[in-house]
């Protein structure tokens, strides 16, 4: 990785799609470079004192002209604006069939955990060519998850979902770099993105120590710390089933409508009463302090999951 | 401008000073009681230099521990506490009195033709409350620093940072108020106390400058304040209003600093694109191409700048469709500032061109600005910014800038204004030697970190990948040329307020209402309130003048 | 306009009046209402960053702000309400005294004035103590009958930040005007040059209006 480079590798669909518009800007940057810096050395030489230019009838001032410039930069900007607004568009919009990687910020190390249930620090290993959603937060500060060869970048922010994602086209060792800046050891934590064949990716995901999915761990949370006591069909408090809860619209009891997704989710753990489902009273006991910003994520994986699972379901007896 | 007092007076022979002038008297309580805007600008300007100083030394230390990848020669703590140093020092305490406070508060009564500013005594409060801010500054630097970097993101800032972050706070804060301060009085100043005939669009350039730069001062330095007072109460009590533990929002904090923050930037320059607006047309013997649209320029980007604070958090998690408005309003936002440098660009046209130091600055900085403004369209650019956001691009776009574009303003201005400051000439052999040195140095400093931020190293980082060597050994490289462009005209600044020869009243053969006035100027600045019967600007490239101070 | 004359050469009998930098008292009198209108425009940004948050967190927790609203004092708050708009309308007075050259009425006017502001001062601390009683000071004796206190303690921290920063502009308030009377005792501003009278009265209808935006948000956000 360290040889003399001007541009960082190309390693994602966005990485080329970012790259193409910086270069149009480099273009764009030297056509005005062009034009202002080649009339002022112009100007300079040939009306520098004494020089036997003709100076006579200078022009002041012209409306023509202070309309023309005024209007070209501000069409190029328009249209510049365009093009960045629809790749950015589309690297914050989270793709569909993603393959999903849980990642927490603390100071100073990203905490990586994978769906099989495959955890790692500092590393994140993936397969080449397939979609990788991150849903990240933070259990202390702010910090931002930047892959320069991917040309992504995301706040990692303490309370709240963030995600990023990226399809990386090449195989081979990338930097991870925590862009935001957090505190003393900031400049340490940095890591590795591997991204690898889709067969050593699996082999990779076979080897160490096996553990359960993280939907399982999300399942067995839900089961210890006392979730389906309430939750359940038959228990004997009034609280809503979460079958099929996940992305679904929500009735909340102040008449709005919220979507169930990770942050309600994540919200309705901590802080149960700030948006109380309608029909339900306000009972459930917050978890914050309770609960690890690793476990929430997993509890919220379980609950996604028995979303999933409940349609063809239906169909049995 | 035609002004009625105005005589041709030939420098080569004005050579003594005015017998009485603003400098006349020598004690110390007449310096620290005075309530003369020329004497106020003095202050500041010792005070900035001061805290110019810390801050400078501040960088070399960081420069010097980037030439290796794995630092060594401090402590991460030691790293941070030096970045926010640098960072704090300079952007509150010498980038935004820079200009305003110190060639503004010198030079805009005289250029409008009153005797002072409107409030005198709260001029000096404003430089006091300066003093006493830089003051707070700088105990919790002796104390042991702050960490935070020059930006107080919360919850770092108010809940993890074992830092001496109120004290910071306070003295920013407190500092905050002599902007205001400064900021009101040349609102009013420019307002109420035009000579007869000094219509507005008669005034100068820079006048207009400064009017912008004084409505962003005033309108934002309080929501700074406000944010400020936050941190410092959510450090002693913990709230939570930014804590998001206890229900609160870091980000709110983000929105509310860069509120202030965005428009500041145009504070840091504004006032610097003032200085060139008035440097280009008296250099090149010509009256400015498009006077109108120059000034009205400043304006719009005053008001613009508002409106885009956004645009530092398009990564943040703020909404997309919120992150689009903030884009294309900060593309908007650099259309003025084009306008600007194309204006300065035809007023060369047919001009008789000088080359002297503060032409030199003046050339050096359309070429720096160009290339920060340049360079801010790619941050204005979504997809781009999400790659280069937090990483040396910005670091390097917005020194461009910053000391590109302001400092080499003001380097500039205090060059051009320095006669009338003094009554002295400057060495001008060196003055040109100075600027060059700065251009070159500055160039090589700051043009290699484009490079590795787009290969994505992040700031705030003090060991790196060593892919990234070989750009930090060439930045290092640049900020010691840098630095010795800088100290030459302390040198020889000092040098000629002593020993420099006799200025006369308007050894540029400018045509300002402040080159009517003797030099340096008497208590009260003109003999009489001058009359303005015209246009600003009014030179004429056919008659050929010298203005070469080495001749004089 | 013609030049001004040089500086010495002024007789006129006002210009004991005129500080040295202005030309004529019409001048100084316009450059200190700008001024003060300036400061007022800084004031306004100053509290907005408190309105700012306010609104932010009201936006993300109505529910506990009606709540928490609730347990503001509406009598208190209205008293004072109507207090500020009685004592603004005295300090519009005041002015007009100043104007009509009235020794003995602008000086019984600002007297009123500040008056007044003590008595909403007074109102105001009554308003604290029953607050510290009922255990609504955040972080010092905060204690809220829910499981998730943070957002009702973020709105009492707002309603101390903001009715205390208020309370401060009206106690600046209360000096300014008890010194104006001082100084109007000797006829200072009854001569026809009364612009501190008047701008001391923008600064009172500021701090006025600042209040009616509190009181509604404050003390009546719970109360449909």
């Amino acid at each position: 990785m360290d040889q003399f480079h001007l541009f960082p590798p190309q390693a994602s669909t966005s990485a080329q799609e970012v790259d193409h518009l910086y270069f149009t800007l480099i273009l764009i940057s030297l056509f005005f470079i062009t034009v202002v810096f080649l009339p002022i050395l112009y100007f300079c030489i040939k009306y520098r004192r004494g020089s036997a230019a003709d100076r006579s009838n200078p022009l002041n001032g012209s409306n023509l002209i202070e309309v023309g410039w005024t209007t070209l930069p501000t069409l190029m900007g328009l249209a510049l604006f365009g093009w960045g607004a629809v790749d950015y568009f589309r690297i914050e919009r989270k793709p569909a069939n993603a393959l999903q990687v849980q990642v927490v910020g603390k100071q100073w190390m990203w905490k990586v955990q994978h769906a099989e249930g495959k955890q790692e620090i500092n590393e994140l290993h993936i397969p080449v060519d397939r979609t990788i959603a991150l849903t990240l937060t933070s259990q202390d500060v702010i910090h931002s998850f930047f892959v320069p060869a991917f040309r992504v970048k995301q706040d990692v922010v303490p309370g709240k979902y963030t995600s990023e994602w990226f399809k990386p086209t090449r195989p081979g060792e990338y930097h991870i770099f925590c862009s935001q800046y957090c505190g003393t050891q900031h400049a340490k934590m940095i890591g590795r993105v591997v991204v690898m064949q889709p067969e050593a990716y699996a082999r990779w995901l076979q080897t160490g120590e096996q553990t359960e999915s993280i939907v399982r761990s999300g399942e067995r949370l839900f089961y210890d710390r006392g979730c389906s006591g309430c939750h359940s069909p038959n228990s004997k408090f009034h609280a809503p089933l979460l079958q099929g809860l996940y992305r679904k619209p929500v009735p909340l009891a102040d008449g709005t409508m919220v979507t169930a997704d990770d942050q309600y989710l994540r919200d309705s753990i901590l802080q149960p009463a700030k948006q109380i489902s309608a029909g339900y009273d306000n009972i459930m006991p917050s978890f914050s302090g309770h609960l690890t910003e690793e476990e929430i994520m997993q509890l919220i994986a379980y609950v996604k999951s028995i979303g999933r699972e409940e349609s063809p379901d239906q169909g049995k007896p | 401008m035609n002004a009625r007092v105005a005589t041709e007076i030939d420098i080569r022979t004005e050579g003594e000073f005015a017998r009485e002038s603003y400098l006349s008297e020598h004690t110390v309580r007449s310096w620290l009681l005075t309530t003369d805007h020329k004497r106020i600008g003095i202050l500041y300007l010792f005070t900035i230099l001061i805290f110019f100083a810390i801050a400078s030394v501040a960088a070399a230390m960081m420069r010097i521990e980037l030439l290796h990848p794995t630092g060594g020669l401090m402590t991460s703590e030691t790293y941070n506490k030096l970045f926010t140093i640098h960072g704090t020092l300079m952007v509150w305490f010498f980038l935004i009195p820079s200009i305003p406070a110190v060639l503004g508060n010198f030079v805009l009564p005289m250029m409008i033709g009153a005797r002072d500013v409107a409030f005198p005594k709260l001029n000096l409060t404003s430089w006091y409350l300066f003093v006493f801010g830089g003051a707070f500054a700088t105990w919790s630097l002796i104390r042991g620093g702050v960490d935070t970097g020059w930006t107080f993101y919360t919850p770092y800032s108010t809940t993890y940072a074992n830092s001496h972050v109120i004290s910071m706070a306070a003295g920013v804060f407190i500092a905050g108020f002599s902007t205001i301060i400064t900021g009101m009085n040349f609102i009013v100043t420019t307002h109420k106390m035009r000579a007869p005939g000094l219509t507005w669009f008669r005034l100068p350039l820079f006048v207009w400058s400064l009017y912008a730069t004084s409505l962003i001062m005033v309108l934002a330095t309080p929501v700074l304040a406000m944010t400020l007072g936050l941190i410092s109460l959510e450090r002693i009590w913990g709230v939570g209003i930014f804590d998001p533990n206890l229900g609160g929002d870091p980000i709110l904090f983000q929105h509310m600093f860069w509120f202030y923050s965005h428009p500041a930037v145009y504070i840091m320059i504004l006032p610097g694109m003032g200085v060139v607006s008035e440097l280009i047309p008296c250099f090149s013997r010509k009256p400015i191409f498009g006077y109108p649209w120059v000034g009205c320029a400043s304006m719009a980007i005053a008001i613009l700048g508002f409106l885009v604070w956004g645009h530092h958090m398009f990564v943040s998690s703020q909404s997309v469709y919120a992150g689009m408005i903030f884009s294309v309003l900060s593309f908007l936002v650099a259309v003025p500032s084009g306008v600007k440098v194309f204006n300065w660009t035809a007023t060369l046209h047919k001009g008789s061109i000088h080359f002297t130091t503060p032409m030199l600055y003046a050339l050096g900085f359309i070429g720096l600005f160009v290339i920060g403004g340049l360079t801010g369209l790619f941050l204005a650019a979504l997809s781009v910014d999400v790659h280069v956001h937090d990483t040396y691009f910005i670091i390097a776009h917005f020194h461009y800038i910053m000391v590109g574009g302001m400092v080499t303003g003001f380097m500039g201005g205090l060059h051009y204004w320095w006669p009338k400051i003094t009554g002295r000439l400057y060495p001008e052999i060196w003055g040109k030697l100075a600027a060059l040195t700065t251009f070159l140095g500055f160039n090589l400093t700051f043009f290699p970190l484009f490079i590795l931020g787009y290969l994505g190293q992040p700031r705030r980082y003090h060991v790196y990948p060593p892919e990234f060597q070989i750009f930090h050994v060439l930045s290092t490289a640049g900020a010691s040329i840098l630095g010795v462009g800088y100290v030459m005209p302390l040198i020889y600044f000092i040098w000629s307020a002593k020993h420099g020869r006799a200025a006369g009243p308007n050894p540029w053969r400018a045509t300002g209402l402040e080159w009517q006035t003797s030099s340096p100027p008497p208590k009260h600045n003109f003999k009489e309130t001058p009359v303005v019967t015209g246009k600003p600007y009014d030179y004429s490239a056919e008659k050929d003048v010298d203005l070469d101070l080495a001749n004089l | 306009m013609e030049a001004t004359a040089s500086l010495n050469e002024r007789t006129e009998p006002t210009q004991s009046l005129v500080a040295r930098q202005f030309d004529d008292l019409e001048q100084q009198r316009g450059a200190a209402e700008l001024g003060m209108w300036i400061f007022l425009a800084t004031e306004v940004l100053f509290f907005g960053g408190l309105f700012l948050a306010y609104t932010v967190f009201r936006s993300l927790y109505p529910r506990d702000f009606a709540a928490a609203s609730h347990h503001t004092i509406v009598l208190i708050g209205g008293m004072n309400t109507a207090i500020l708009l009685f004592s603004s309308t005295l300090m519009a007075l005041a002015v007009r005294a100043a104007e009509l050259r009235n020794q003995t009425t602008l000086i019984r006017l600002l007297l009123a004035t500040a008056f007044f502001g003590i008595v909403f001062m007074v109102l105001k601390g009554i308003e604290y103590y029953k607050d510290w009683t009922d255990h609504l000071v955040p972080v010092l004796n905060f204690d809220w009958h829910s499981p998730n206190p943070g957002p009702a303690q973020i709105f009492f921290w707002l309603y101390f930040a903001m009715t205390g920063l208020h309370a401060i502009h009206i106690t600046v308030g209360i000096f300014v005007m008890l010194t104006l009377a001082l100084m109007a005792r000797t006829g200072k501003f009854t001569t026809g040059n009364y612009t501190p009278i008047e701008i001391a009265g923008l600064y009172w209808h500021f701090v006025d209006i600042v209040w009616i935006f509190l009181f509604p948000l404050l003390y009546l956000a719970g109360h449909r």
